[in-house]
């Protein structure tokens, strides 16, 4: 499939609650940072838990976010970041 | 509980404790209803497990970094193409994706995965336990130079801390910087310099007059 950001796009995390398996971590939702790199399309663990082929495949980017976005008390380099795998079905274009 | 004339292993593996906990239980109980299905056998098993603690930092991810150290050609394509320049090296690179996160004066890398404990186990092998624990998955991407202190690695104000929380289908390695004082060093012996925890990104490589 073809991928719907590229490297430098900004996009925000989807700040979707999903109760079932799911692989984005509560502290990343709502923020918005850039793609670093687009990568490989990959099942949805969503569905491919629960006896699911997960299709179809969801193209997986790097997303990086500014620390001082995730955490307003961060007392870290100006610089510092956190960067994280975000399937594509859960960014918005930011 | 087992009945008293149950007569299969209890343990396929000499050194596992008995277990103990419902968990632990259920997987023992799997376990051998697989074998007794015929799905695999004790000794396939037994040779998976070997084959597993067959990786070791020292074998695997200290050799990918040594020869990019000293190859530049190869540090290149491994920058590009981490799964393509593992699998040169005659080394299963285990998973689709293998991205290499290089450590410069500007950048220092750490990886984690908060959601469990993802990591680049064809390279490193089994990971820490400390690497599985809550506190570190939390703390690193919360506060991650306090936990680098902790780990005995402060980072310069003027050097940025990536933090790369690994929760999907990628794998991480830190190619950590070769250390000074290396320059006449060949593969072999600067492979010596690269630990484990330096390929996680929480230490450096080993400075040589440590060795």
């Amino acid at each position: 499939m073809s991928a719907r950001f590229q490297t430098g796009d900004r996009v925000t995390i989807a700040a979707r609650a999903a109760e079932r398996h799911h692989r984005v971590p509560a502290y990343v939702k709502g923020h918005t940072g850039v793609i670093e790199r687009v990568c490989l399309a990959q099942v949805q663990p969503e569905r491919a838990a629960y006896h699911d082929p997960g299709e179809p495949r969801q193209t997986v980017y790097r997303v990086r976010v500014d620390q001082r976005d995730l955490w307003s008390d961060y007392a870290g380099a100006l610089g510092d970041v956190l960067e994280i795998e975000i399937f594509e079905h859960w960014l918005e274009t930011a | 509980m087992p009945p008293a004339d149950h007569s299969h292993p209890h343990s396929f593996q000499d050194d596992h404790p008995e277990p103990e906990t419902y968990h632990q239980l259920l997987g023992l109980a799997l376990h051998e209803v697989l074998v007794d299905k015929g799905i695999y056998t004790i000794d396939e098993l037994r040779s998976k497990v070997a084959g597993i603690e067959g990786i070791t930092p020292e074998t695997h991810g200290a050799q990918v970094v040594a020869r990019a150290w000293v190859d530049s050609e190869f540090k290149e394509a491994l920058l590009n193409d981490g799964y393509a320049a593992i699998k040169s090296m005659n080394l299963n690179p285990g998973y689709a994706e293998i991205t290499i996160l290089e450590n410069t004066p500007d950048v220092h890398n750490v990886v984690v995965c908060t959601l469990c404990s993802c990591y680049p186990r064809s390279l490193l092998g089994r990971p820490p336990a400390w690497y599985k624990s809550k506190s570190y998955r939390a703390r690193v991407v919360r506060d991650p130079r306090s936990v680098l202190t902790e780990f005995g690695t402060s980072i310069p104000d003027d050097q940025d801390v990536r933090v790369h929380d690994s929760t999907a289908e990628l794998r991480y390695l830190v190619l950590p910087m070769r250390p000074e004082g290396t320059d006449e060093w060949k593969q072999s012996d600067l492979a010596r310099l690269v630990t484990r925890d330096s390929m996680i990104g929480v230490a450096r490589a080993t400075a040589p007059d440590a060795l």
